[in-house]
């Protein structure tokens, strides 16, 4: 049988582009959590699940099985339309993302039966993969207010409250972030950025360090992880906005949590490590680095940026609302737009421009890094502790 | 008179000063609560997340413990102090015996005497470290959790080697000590003690210049010295507000006028100041631990137990005696009426008075806030109801 090109380029494989992509997407979502939690057990000198398969690989998989047979608890009181929505518009707005998220590059594969088919490793090239983004990640917000505000609980209220503030705060600069990039690559295609990475021969993130930083920053207060996660602040709001949630409903804001986290640190990964090169993609002494596909770059450094996230969860307390808003408001949003200016200045030159910039940028952090740790010592800073003891003798 | 509002009448206009002229919302905190440490139940009233009006509610834990007292002969009253601050046993158990040894007028052997302040010590890094466990998790601190608790485990076996409990000690008796110390005990006890300072190092290092602990412990629930005295308030919210008030320098007992340690105090009697005041104590009964061990090791011999009769029968008369709990003053007063049972046993119970300052610590701060500061009063509810 003949498969037309349009149908096979059209229908077919887009159709199960898809379905590997969301299926891989939430199972990784699964395996995340279980190389969380034994990360951070590994933070705080205990063992974290060990028992479920190998090392207690498949505990997440006894955990949905769990969920999903755990009965759903609704609140007589809540509105039940909603509370039902609610979940489903964080889930899906999260993997819907996964579309125009590049995982490789071009690849050519022999299918029995079709002959050869060359396709990238990303569902679409969206050219304004950027805007859809972004556009599509603040859905997901919805879901929560609106969890919060159909539970009928005044905790669960107080923690969407608290969400859909930290949103617009954290938009703003994340936004202002996003477009330096677009300032460097000249482009809202995500393949395109990391085209043009390849050829300025530069990593993004060396003359859009702040960028990166404003941008990662914001990208962890939107996922609503530690230390910004007061919308489900355990230890004020209860569980916050999903605290009358329960079972599968449950699993979903968590499974769209890990998918957000996966969302942002891909992004962070194309937008300013080069997507799926290899380290220095230009120097040919380095090329036997090429066997390593493309993708396999790509998961790395994503995983490394998971790292980034458990690390902060084992080291931060969380931030109070207020204190979170002024971050947002009075610090990051001034240094964003100050970092645009730079930027903006520098595309003027090119790439030229930008490297010049990114040898200023990364001189000025290294230097910044000596200075901080030779005067301000852990030492020194327990040397410098506020309280003396005063003797008393009655 | 007034006659009571009553059907019909017109709903009291709304107050004014919030926003669109709405009212303050009014949320249930506890007593089912994650960060209520056991069943505390505060009823906030809150505009937006600003508290109004905190009032504490408790009696969720209350088990009638001081008119239990009067039920039981006085040996038997000393497991019962176990269950009031049940983290920190020791120290109940001692200010009991005190009291008792006050009214008998019975002396206590030296060697008895260090033992118990090495006990009250331990048990006061002990309940510090659970506080510290307890106070950073409020705060989403989660790691300084599992590294206390792992200190804490140590001293919860060494407890267990030598009383065989754990956490209910009952491990002194009117009088001096039911056991001496086991073979060995000391050098595990030293084992512990040395090490220690680099652990309280390892807690500093994640909290004490961390910016956001920072943020969110400095100028919040300011309790000034003159309104801890007012309410009774002691401990290191006491201490963290200047003033250097601890029993062990002010009305000494035992053997600590031969102990070598000093007193922290903060200044601003913030959270912050109480968390640096508790480290410091930490440092402060690390020492006195390692002196109580020289001491033992020198005088390995020596009676435990003082001439205590075989009835325990005070005369008639009052007495009250306090000791420097982990958490404050901890007293007893005793009614007797010269039989073998008291006649009113009163417990002066540091958590309960300390938590009187909740809701002018909580006022006007955010809901985030409230568990800093139940945290930083560090209340055990086993205390405040009894």
């Amino acid at each position: 049988m003949e498969i037309s090109p349009s149908l096979l380029n059209n229908v077919l494989i887009p159709i199960v582009k898809a379905l590997v992509i969301v299926n891989v997407m939430a199972v990784m979502s699964g395996v995340l959590t279980i190389i969380e939690r034994r990360s951070l057990a590994f933070l705080q000198v205990r063992k974290g699940p060990n028992r479920v398969g190998w090392e207690g690989s498949l505990q997440w998989v006894a955990d949905t099985v769990k969920l999903l047979f755990k009965e759903d608890v609704v609140p007589e009181k809540a509105e039940h339309l909603i509370h039902y929505l609610a979940p489903v518009l964080v889930v899906v707005p999260a993997l819907t993302v996964f579309a125009v998220i590049p995982w490789g590059p071009e690849m050519t594969f022999r299918v029995p039966g079709i002959g050869k088919i060359t396709t990238g490793a990303y569902a679409t090239d969206l050219n304004v993969g950027l805007l859809f983004i972004l556009a599509v990640t603040s859905i997901g917000i919805y879901g929560i207010i609106l969890a919060g505000w159909a539970s009928n609980s005044k905790y669960a209220l107080l923690g969407g409250l608290r969400s859909a503030a930290q949103l617009i705060s954290y938009e703003v600069p994340m936004g202002f972030a996003v477009v330096s990039v677009i300032l460097m690559s000249r482009s809202l295609s995500l393949v395109e950025i990391i085209e043009a990475q390849r050829r300025m021969h530069l990593w993004f993130v060396f003359p859009g360090l702040l960028a990166f930083f404003l941008y990662f920053l914001s990208g962890v207060a939107e996922t609503n992880r530690v230390p910004f996660d007061l919308p489900e602040a355990e230890s004020e709001l209860v569980a916050g906005f999903h605290t009358e949630y329960s079972g599968i409903k449950w699993s979903f804001f968590f499974l769209g949590e890990y998918a957000n986290m996966v969302t942002v640190s891909a992004i962070a990964t194309t937008l300013f490590f080069g997507g799926w090169l290899r380290p220095f993609p230009n120097v040919a002494a380095l090329s036997f680095l090429d066997l390593i596909p493309g993708i396999v770059w790509f998961l790395a450094k994503i995983f490394v940026f998971m790292l980034v996230y458990i690390w902060f969860r084992g080291t931060f307390p969380r931030y109070r609302f207020d204190q979170l808003m002024d971050l947002g408001w009075k610090t990051l949003i001034p240094l964003a737009l100050v970092n645009l200016v730079v930027i903006a200045i520098a595309a003027l030159g090119g790439t030229r421009g930008l490297q010049i910039l990114a040898w200023i940028l990364c001189g000025g952090f290294a230097l910044a890094v000596v200075v901080v740790t030779r005067t301000r010592s852990r030492k020194a800073a327990r040397a410098a502790r506020p309280v003396t003891p005063v003797e008393v003798r009655a | 008179m007034s006659a009571p509002a009553g059907i019909g009448e017109p709903e009291p206009p709304p107050d004014d000063h919030t926003l669109l002229g709405l009212r303050e919302m009014e949320l249930n905190f506890g007593p089912q609560h994650p960060s209520t440490h056991g069943v505390l139940r505060i009823i906030l009233k809150v505009d937006g997340e600003r508290i109004v009006s905190a009032r504490p509610e408790i009696g969720y834990l209350h088990r009638g413990t001081e008119k239990l007292f009067e039920t039981e002969t006085y040996p038997m009253v000393i497991p019962h102090t176990d269950r009031l601050d049940y983290v920190a046993a020791a120290t109940n158990n001692h200010a009991y015996c005190l009291t008792v040894e006050k009214m008998l007028g019975l002396e206590v052997p030296k060697k008895a005497q260090y033992i118990r302040v090495l006990l009250d010590e331990m048990q006061r890094i002990s309940s510090h470290l659970l506080w510290l466990a307890t106070a950073g998790i409020d705060l989403g601190a989660m790691t300084p959790f599992f590294y206390t608790f792992r200190e804490r485990e140590v001293i919860l076996d060494l407890f267990e080697e030598y009383c065989g409990a754990r956490l209910t000690l009952h491990c002194m008796r009117i009088g001096g000590l039911l056991e001496d110390l086991t073979p060995g005990w000391i050098q595990k006890v030293r084992d512990f003690t040395v090490p220690f300072e680099a652990r309280i190092d390892e807690y500093e290092d994640l909290l004490t210049e961390n910016r956001i602990w920072k943020l969110r412990t400095i100028g919040v629930g300011v309790l000034n010295a003159a309104r801890c005295v007012e309410m009774g308030v002691t401990g290191p919210p006491l201490r963290a507000a200047g003033l250097a008030w601890d029993v062990r320098r002010a009305i000494p007992y035992e053997v600590y006028p031969e102990l070598d340690f000093e007193i922290p105090v903060g200044k601003n009697a913030d959270t912050y100041d109480r968390y640096l005041v508790r480290m410091a104590e930490l440092r402060q009964s690390r020492r006195i631990v390692l002196q109580c061990c020289d001491w033992l090791e020198k005088n390995p011999e020596g009676p435990i137990r003082g001439k205590t009769p075989r009835v325990i029968k005070p005369p008639v008369g009052e007495a009250y005696a306090a000791v420097e709990a982990p958490k404050g003053e901890l007293g007893f007063y005793l009614v007797s009426n010269g039989t073998n049972k008291p006649y009113r046993l009163h417990v002066r119970p540091p958590s309960f008075i300390n938590l009187q300052a909740l809701p002018e610590m909580a006022k006007g701060h955010l809901v985030s806030d409230l568990v800093a500061v139940i945290g930083t009063i560090d209340i055990v509810l086993g205390e405040v109801d009894r």
